[in-house]
């Protein structure tokens, strides 16, 4: 190293290095709070060292032993240990050869179960899914406290509290400490995964592309990113992977200027990011070498037919219809059916697929989706007076002022048409 | 003489980049291959390594993810243009006919400018 590095560089390497360096402390320490104490510890001794004596050659490594050292010497002045110190270990933290002692104990295969670990550790049942998307955010992308309470809107001390009571719920039920066998650690690839959706979901809903929330969709991907480097095989990653790339390539056609939201067949193609639809469709040939379906290669692949089509008219509704049945079967929810039906519609009609709605009606009769695709979906059919009906039932419902907006749209249709123009 | 001038840094670090930084790392890029057009020739960016696939020759396997090892050195490399990842595992296992021993890594390319091009905004 010729050069000092400066302390942007720094940070973000500080940055890129902090999942597998929290995930093996929490593996030393087995308590939260002290393995991110510890990762602190060490990055402020690596902003103050790095940069008079250049990075260290494996940098999570050094982190890793800088931040045990340190803390093992505070929990032992803390706690009046009288048992000696180890001296070499204690005295100097930050000695040169630190990395030498660990490189060579730390192999893939052990960061690849301490960093899911991490991951899955956020991922406690008893945990509602805002609180484990925040202790994500907070643990394992490193936001700041109160970044995440801009992101949920909340107070930063109403969000500390949150993630005290989150870090307490898990240090009361343990961490699941024992390497896990196949069995377990495809259940806590699938916990993770949808904990990774939840965080890129919770910055999908963000009408303007530059607000801290619409920020978690660039750290779902990177979450998702990281996971599929250590498990580079698993062809549901890719798939979850590939999903959440095509959807955050329309970002910028979503939304109008007013922050209304655009329906896909009416955005601005032009607008929709070409690089990721691309990275998105090789990800999706790859998963689907495999053989071995699931939800998210499903969706993606649904995802991908929208993406490959330059128009709307182009889109293959034929095989977004064959797409959804597929995951009807993999995995049957009303809603799965319901979407199902749009792709009804355009194939076989409205008729056909008012058929496949109505017996929903049950399930999803508080859901504003329902009743608007119904009203549409009789509006078509002419049948003014229900169509009305259902969509202001779907207005009751609208959870937004752009779902609001757009069934009122609708509904001035209907209005026009009876006004005497009559259907086209 | 022709050279290749292959690009290596840590991926975790770079694929944490924001937008932003992102492309103003690739405006620096594109403003020194302006200034040595009449030098290059095709420019390109992989996608991530998260992207690739691996094939090795002995085993005659194709494995995810990119190709690892550091006994064997990178030799060459051939740009192909195909309709989807099934249509390059073919020809990679002709190329492995033709060519014993080793690895091939099928990764997909992000950009790629044939050349001159560079200067212009892709």
């Amino acid at each position: 190293m010729v050069d000092a590095p400066d302390p942007r560089w720094i940070e973000s390497r500080l940055a890129a290095a902090r999942p597998r360096a929290v995930a093996a402390l929490l593996r030393y320490f087995r308590d939260l709070d002290l393995a991110e104490e510890a990762f602190q510890e060490a990055c402020l001794r690596a902003l103050a060292k790095w940069r008079v004596n250049g990075p260290p050659r494996d940098m999570a490594a050094w982190l890793i032993m800088v931040g045990r050292n340190v803390t093992l010497d505070h929990v032992r002045r803390q706690s009046r240990l009288t048992e000696l110190p180890d001296e070499g270990l204690v005295s100097d933290p930050e000695r040169e050869n630190v990395e030498d002692d660990w490189a060579a104990r730390l192999d893939d295969s052990q960061f690849r179960d301490d960093i899911l670990r991490l991951l899955f550790t956020c991922c406690h049942p008893d945990l509602p899914a805002t609180q484990q998307i925040a202790l994500a955010l907070r643990v394992v992308s490193g936001l700041s406290v109160a970044q995440i309470a801009r992101t949920f809107l909340v107070n930063e001390r109403a969000m500390e509290q949150r993630i005290t009571r989150a870090k307490a719920r898990i240090a009361q039920t343990g961490i699941a400490f024992e390497a896990p066998g196949p069995t377990e650690r495809a259940q806590r690839l699938a916990a993770v995964s949808t904990m990774i959706y939840l965080v890129f979901n919770e910055g999908y809903s963000d009408s303007s592309p530059e607000s801290e929330r619409a920020s978690l969709c660039d750290e779902g991907i990177r979450l998702a990113r990281l996971l599929l480097r250590l498990f580079p095989s698993e062809p549901e990653i890719m798939g979850l992977l590939a999903l959440m790339l095509l959807s955050h390539s329309r970002q910028r056609a979503r939304f109008d200027r007013d922050g209304s939201l655009v329906l896909l067949e009416k955005q601005d193609r032009s607008l929709w990011n070409q690089a990721l639809i691309a990275e998105a469709l090789a990800m999706i040939d790859k998963a689907m070498l495999h053989r071995r379906p699931g939800r998210y290669q499903i969706q993606a692949a649904i995802a991908a037919l929208h993406g490959r089509a330059t128009c709307a008219v182009d889109t293959d509704w034929a095989g977004i219809d064959q797409l959804y049945a597929a995951l009807e079967r993999h995995d049957p929810s009303p809603v799965v059916t319901l979407n199902r039906a749009v792709a009804v519609s355009k194939v076989r009609g409205a008729q056909d697929a008012l058929d496949m709605v109505e017996p929903l009606a049950e399930p999803l009769s508080g859901y504003f989706y329902f009743h608007g695709l119904r009203g549409a979906l009789l509006q078509q059919l002419g049948r003014k007076q229900e169509a009305r009906q259902a969509l202001k039932r779907a207005i009751g419902l609208a959870a937004t002022a752009a779902e609001a907006a757009h069934i009122r749209e609708h509904l001035d249709q209907l209005e026009t048409q009876s006004s005497g123009t009559g259907p086209e | 003489m022709r050279y290749a001038l292959l690009c290596y840094n840590d991926e975790s670090v770079t694929s944490s980049w924001s937008k932003e930084e992102d492309e103003a790392v690739m405006t620096c890029l594109r403003a020194v291959h302006g200034k040595h057009e009449k030098q290059f020739g095709p420019v390109v960016r992989l996608m991530p390594t998260t992207a690739a696939t691996t094939f090795r020759k002995s085993e005659r396997v194709f494995t995810d993810g990119p190709y690892a090892e550091t006994k064997e050195q990178l030799l060459g490399f051939h740009i192909i243009d195909v309709e989807n990842l099934e249509q390059a595992l073919e020809i990679v296992r002709e190329l492995s006919d033709a060519n014993p021993g080793g690895a091939y890594e099928i990764r997909p390319l992000m950009l790629f400018y044939p050349n001159g091009s560079a200067v212009k905004d892709g």
